[in-house]
């Protein structure tokens, strides 16, 4: 675990003669003067949440589409992503350190890795959910595989994918905060750079918290927006 | 564009591993501007011959001549470009506003944007919805304005074929026998060639030019116009799946002005009673039919009301149908007033014509024991 214990150094807090601080208590004063501490990990965390559900993303895509119109490979892609989620991340980055090296790339690579189920089961199930009535008018009018692809079933698979999408982002924010093992930092860095004091970890883990319901929000005006005829109602 | 000509040459499905072929050596021709009924019951690989046409299934065996070109000689995807689709379950796409949908074909077409708005405001005009429901969604309309969007947007490239999978078989009766109407009205605009698919005979009688009624894989049992088929059912499989009421079926099929009526007998008030009675004589009734000037039937007169100089004013209980109803609705007047003989008026209300049961019983032409004319002969022979 030497390289786990490499990436922590514990720090002498600032402001430390007030007696809240020394209690390792709430202390809101502490909290408004040491904010901008939390600012760069925060950058770093969102990088680390977006990017690797952009790049779980692209992949789960891609291999969803591949079993679209191949089926045999629903059930080899879904375990093989399913084998990927039950890897613990600890398991993972040391698996990957050896060979990318401390920083960022490993921790995109695994926290990418984990999505990959969830997102490519969604855009299955969007994609099979597609009435079948539709495909056979879509088809019987002309519409080429294609065609039929990207006019009726992916926009018909939208709400099933921002949904996969929504839960991948909530649970890549927690799981971020382990990233900092694998040396690419964010907001699971500051919290272990002093766990015992509850202002640290209220303002770190609220930080997340936020941070994820942003992200939630953000993806569901953007399903709202992409969706607009599933609110339509005679 | 104009309708086109249809034709199957020896047409035939078989699925690998299945027994019994789904169609079997099935031939038809339909003619440009024709409705086509396909019809039996399920099995019987009705829509299976109707996919065959626009390729959503190919066939094993025999050629489909489009206008007389082979519908394997083009690209699926184009050839059904040409082809209007519309199917019972509608399909149209939930995502899209009405005026998406139906400017479907045309937007694979290359249409310009404008003429996809004309050509949807002409469609939306054509099937009787407002304008501004072309900017909501398929979940916002009702199941038959749904359907009557599947047709539009069927029609939308104004195709020289249209392919109909039981277009009307998931609205309610009363919607359906509207939109049935409708579409016929449709049909003497539009004029287009047509494969209709459906289970229900009375829709086939109603909706069908000439009819293919399937039997079980795919066999052609018979292919004939609807009054063929009930006068003359091809075998028993055709006469059990007509129905044992074909006759009243016939009915349903003219109206009261394609047949011979019998001449009315009419006087007026003031008219001289001899003369009346002369007419009472000649009458296949017996009686004669006071009229008003504008020639409405008022009164049925008999020897006993002619006693008198002249026809004095009258005023009875006179059945009457229409000469625009169907000989069935005018047969179930006449027998809902209990009366063997009505008078048929036209629009206006003036007589046409005298129907009568016997007419009918006549027209149906059953050559059968207790035929009317053999019936009439046998009283008379009692008497």
């Amino acid at each position: 675990m030497s390289f786990l214990l490499a990436q922590i150094e514990l720090r002498d807090r600032t402001g430390g003669t007030d007696s809240c601080v020394l209690e390792n208590g709430f202390c809101p004063t502490w909290i408004r003067e040491n904010l901008s501490e939390y600012v760069e990990p925060t950058q770093r965390h969102l990088e680390l949440v977006v990017s690797s559900v952009a790049l779980g993303f692209a992949i789960a895509f891609l291999l969803a589409l591949l079993a679209h119109r191949r089926r045999f490979l629903v059930g080899p892609i879904t375990g093989a992503t399913g084998v990927l989620y039950t890897i613990p991340s600890l398991a993972l980055f040391a698996l990957l350190l050896p060979i990318t090296g401390f920083g960022f790339l490993p921790a995109l690579l695994a926290l990418s890795g984990y999505n990959l189920l969830v997102i490519f089961r969604n855009v299955m199930a969007g994609l099979d959910n597609v009435p079948a009535e539709a495909k056979d008018a879509a088809l019987g009018m002309g519409l080429t595989e294609n065609q039929v692809l990207r006019r009726v079933e992916l926009p018909l698979a939208i709400p099933e994918i921002v949904a996969g999408l929504r839960i991948a982002t909530t649970t890549t924010v927690g799981l971020a905060a382990l990233a900092f093992i694998a040396g690419a930092g964010g907001l699971g860095g500051q919290i272990l750079t002093d766990p015992n004091f509850k202002s640290n970890i209220v303002v770190a883990g609220g930080l997340c918290v936020v941070m994820a319901i942003l992200l939630d929000l953000l993806l569901v005006v953007a399903e709202r927006v992409a969706s607009p005829w599933k609110r339509a109602t005679a | 564009m104009d309708a086109a000509t249809l034709e199957l040459r020896n047409v035939s499905k078989q699925y690998p591993g299945a027994a019994a072929p789904a169609i079997a050596d099935l031939s038809l021709e339909v003619e440009a501007g024709e409705i086509c009924v396909l019809v039996g019951p399920s099995g019987c690989g009705k829509t299976t011959a109707m996919r065959l046409i626009n390729r959503m299934i190919e066939l094993t065996g025999g050629e489909i001549l489009l206008d007389g070109t082979s519908v394997h000689s083009r690209k699926p995807s184009e050839l059904r470009r040409d082809i209007g689709y519309a199917i019972q379950q509608i399909g149209l796409f939930p995502h899209q506003t009405i005026a998406q949908n139906i400017a479907t074909v045309p937007k694979l077409l290359g249409w310009d944007k404008a003429r996809c708005t004309n050509r949807v405001e002409e469609l939306m005009e054509l099937i009787g919805l407002p304008q501004e429901m072309a900017e909501r969604f398929p979940a916002q309309l009702s199941g038959g304005q749904r359907q009557r969007v599947g047709v539009a947007r069927a029609l939308a490239a104004d195709p020289p074929l249209m392919l109909m999978d039981e277009p009307f078989g998931a609205v309610d009766p009363i919607n359906r026998e509207r939109l049935q109407n409708e579409f016929l009205r449709l049909q003497a605009q539009v004029r287009k060639t047509i494969v209709f698919v459906t289970h229900d005979i009375d829709e086939a009688i109603k909706m069908g030019d000439r009819i293919a009624v399937l039997k079980e894989g795919g066999v052609l049992a018979q292919f004939a116009t609807p009054a063929e088929l009930l006068m003359a059912p091809a075998d028993d499989f055709v006469e059990d799946f007509v129905g044992a009421d074909r006759a009243l079926k016939r009915l349903a099929l003219e109206r009261v002005r394609d047949i011979e009526l019998w001449p009315a007998r009419m006087v007026q008030v003031g008219d001289p009673n001899v003369k009346a009675r002369e007419l009472a004589a000649q009458s296949p009734t017996g009686h004669v039919l006071l009229v008003d000037e504008g020639s409405r039937p008022l009164a049925w007169l008999n020897e006993r009301d002619l006693s008198f100089d002249k026809v004095g004013p009258h005023k009875g209980r006179v059945a009457s149908v229409e000469v625009d109803d169907l000989l069935r609705d005018a047969l179930s007047d006449l027998l809902q007033d209990q009366v063997l003989y009505g008078v048929a008026v036209d629009a206006e209300g003036r007589v046409a014509g005298i129907l009568s049961v016997e007419i009918i019983a006549q027209f149906l032409g059953d050559q059968g024991p207790g035929h009317i004319e053999e019936a009439a002969a046998a009283a008379d022979r009692i008497a």
